[in-house]
């Protein structure tokens, strides 16, 4: 014990004393976020978006006169509670149910659902049964800040241990070790500990100043989010791990690392959803543990989901990171030769 | 009683490269041993097999008379040609790091003493010179108060006055009853330094002992330098054995007085003749055929 926490110590002097890669580690998410949030932060399209639950394959314009409305976009819903959330997240502006006696629901907190209202009862003045959800406009700020502070922990995890693990075997200091007393698992556990926890720091001060500055959504529970990032910083962590085991090049290692991490940043759904994309693009993103990550941390920081709710995700990265944890204490070299 | 240390028939293989090749050896308590041979003999891997760091392909290592293990770990200090640190770390941080990896430690203070590191101890271990940084080396390999302490070409790279100082730091550790194990390509550094020399070639010890017996078992003679430009006669028609007749002319002889008369007789000038007593560098020439730092 006493052995780790001197190399553990050691690994954290380095990193907090290393300020070019510390203030890269902090200021980057909060520029990604801030930038993209004014970027993308103008207004939508001036359509509105009604979502229909109808019988049949396709919308069927003759069984209502709302459907022929010009400059509104009817799309077929799945579910009747996924429509529903969708609604009361302002991803939609209506939810018309045509499947028997038609109602609809409306979000009262929107300003587009009370036009698209009024357009609906002009079209059938009858009057339809109305069923009302509340709820915030979610934005795609803050859809995106999971997916930016997540892939900011993918890097940091992966490079942090991957890139220092194999610098530390190439200059000879891995060697240096090995004369010592110390043993692979110590060696590897301080710097899972040290990484984690310096990722984790950043990871609440960004996470803190951000929701100072652009006020986001937080339905769940914040302990909860932060066993969701620690899990998902262990996997990180775990996964680098394995690629530094044996490497001797930083440049081999480096690219190891990019080809890792680019699928994840472009398919674990930092920038959009992929809702909506080829079945084996969802497929294949499913493997990714930011994938995971991200989907337990968005359900629990926009739909306020329980420990339950995410059981499945923490599970995946819990067992992400036994895997390559295992394989990396196993396959870990000390020399470079 | 067993040897403090003993190499058992080391022999290590990289593909067809016999970088060790049935090595054996035993290293007494409080001495200095000392495997001298040229860049590439296998001199670092022998003493890297000793230390654990690389496995043998067959052969074993003996400490106290049992397999080294754990308790050899605890009890042997390290210092390697060459070894970076982590960065942004102290001279100060680097020992204690190391200091809190053994179970037994000893008084840091004392080491930074010892090792004339008391104004370097909050300095950044990469601004260090080449001296002082072998100085910290040194200090790190020290922090477990070894038993055996190993130097794998500890000067290589030093500038005289740096290696000099860096010797009476060797033998002042050495005074506080160390057993050293010392790798070198300066025969001058074994002599100076060492009980006990193996001199290694091809991954073989060629030869063993302490650096006057071997001195001893080899020659009776002494060499006689003179300087090539005033040297006019013909190398081959002298009545003496010529070593070397590159920058100055190598003569060997027994017989001292008979050489220089022949010398002067045959008009020599003697102002600048040297004469020295053989060294070990002669020794390997002598053994192998070939020049320690060819």
């Amino acid at each position: 014990m006493r052995r780790m926490l001197a190399v553990w110590h050691a690994r954290n002097l380095e990193f907090l004393r290393d300020k070019g890669t510390l203030a890269w580690n902090l200021l980057l998410p909060i520029a990604l976020v801030v930038g993209l949030a004014i970027i993308f932060g103008g207004p939508e399209r001036p359509l509105f978006k009604v979502g229909v639950l109808h019988a049949g394959g396709e919308i069927d314009q003759s069984t209502h006169p709302f459907l022929a409305t010009h400059y509104v976009e009817f799309f077929s819903a799945r579910s009747e509670s996924d429509a529903v959330r969708k609604l009361s997240r302002h991803q939609m502006d209506m939810l018309l149910d045509l499947r028997g006696t038609p109602r609809y629901w409306v979000n009262t907190d929107a300003p587009k659902g009370y036009i698209v209202e009024k357009l609906l009862l002009e079209t059938d003045p009858r009057g339809l049964k109305r069923e009302e959800v509340t709820g915030k406009a979610v934005r795609y700020v803050d859809w995106l800040l999971p997916g930016i502070l997540g892939m900011n922990i993918m890097f940091s995890c992966l490079f942090g241990v991957g890139w220092v693990v194999v610098r530390y075997r190439k200059n000879g200091f891995l060697k240096r070790l090995r004369a010592t007393p110390l043993r692979a698992i110590e060696f590897i556990s301080a710097q899972v500990l040290s990484r984690l926890i310096l990722t984790m720091l950043v990871t609440v001060i960004v996470f803190v100043g951000l929701r100072l500055m652009l006020d986001f959504p937080m339905e769940g529970s914040g302990a909860l989010l932060l066993l969701v990032a620690t899990l998902g910083s262990i996997a990180m962590i775990s996964i680098g791990l394995f690629v530094a085991a044996r490497f001797t090049s930083e440049e081999l290692a480096g690219g190891v690392l990019n080809v890792l991490t680019w699928p994840m940043m472009l398919l674990s759904g930092v920038w959009f959803s992929l809702e909506g994309s080829a079945e084996w693009v969802q497929w294949v993103a499913k493997i990714f543990p930011l994938t995971q990550m991200l989907d337990a941390a968005r359900a629990i920081m926009l739909d306020g989901a329980g420990f339950t709710d995410i059981y499945p995700q923490l599970v995946f990265l819990v067992i992400t990171s036994a895997l390559f944890l295992s394989l990396g204490a196993a396959l870990f070299r000390w020399r470079a030769d | 009683m067993p040897a403090l240390l003993e190499a058992r028939d080391l022999v290590k293989h990289y593909g067809a490269v016999k970088a060790v090749d049935g090595v054996s050896f035993t290293v007494e308590p409080g001495i200095c041993f000392g495997l001298l041979g040229p860049n590439g003999a296998g001199k670092t891997t022998t003493v890297e097999i000793m230390e654990g760091i690389t496995p043998a392909t067959s052969g074993q290592v003996l400490y106290q008379g049992e397999p080294a293990g754990a308790r050899f770990r605890e009890d042997a200090g390290v210092q390697f040609q060459k070894t970076a640190l982590q960065e942004f770390l102290t001279v100060r941080e680097c020992l204690n790091l190391f200091h809190s990896l053994y179970a037994r430690g000893t008084d840091l203070e004392e080491i930074i003493r010892t090792c004339a590191l008391e104004k370097l101890v909050d300095r950044d271990n990469r601004k260090l010179s080449g001296g002082q940084q072998q100085r910290l080396m040194l200090a790190i390999a020290l922090v477990n108060d070894p038993t055996v302490l190993f130097l794998d070409e500890p000067t290589t790279g030093l500038d005289p006055q740096a290696r000099r100082n860096f010797w009476d730091l060797v033998r002042a550790v050495k005074a506080r009853d160390k057993t050293v194990i010392l790798t070198t390509h300066y025969m001058e550094e074994a002599y100076f330094l060492c009980d006990v020399i193996a001199i290694m070639d091809h991954g073989r010890i060629i030869a063993q002992g302490s650096p006057e017996k071997l001195l001893k078992e080899h020659f009776d003679d002494v060499i006689i330098e003179v300087p090539r430009e005033d040297f006019a006669l013909d190398p081959a028609a002298m009545p003496f054995h010529v070593l070397s007749a590159k920058e100055h002319i190598e003569i060997s002889t027994a017989n001292v007085e008979a050489t220089l008369r022949y010398l002067m007789e045959a008009r020599v000038p003697i102002q600048r003749v040297r004469i020295r007593p053989r060294n070990l560098e002669d020794l390997f020439l002598e053994l192998t055929g070939k020049e320690l730092r060819a």
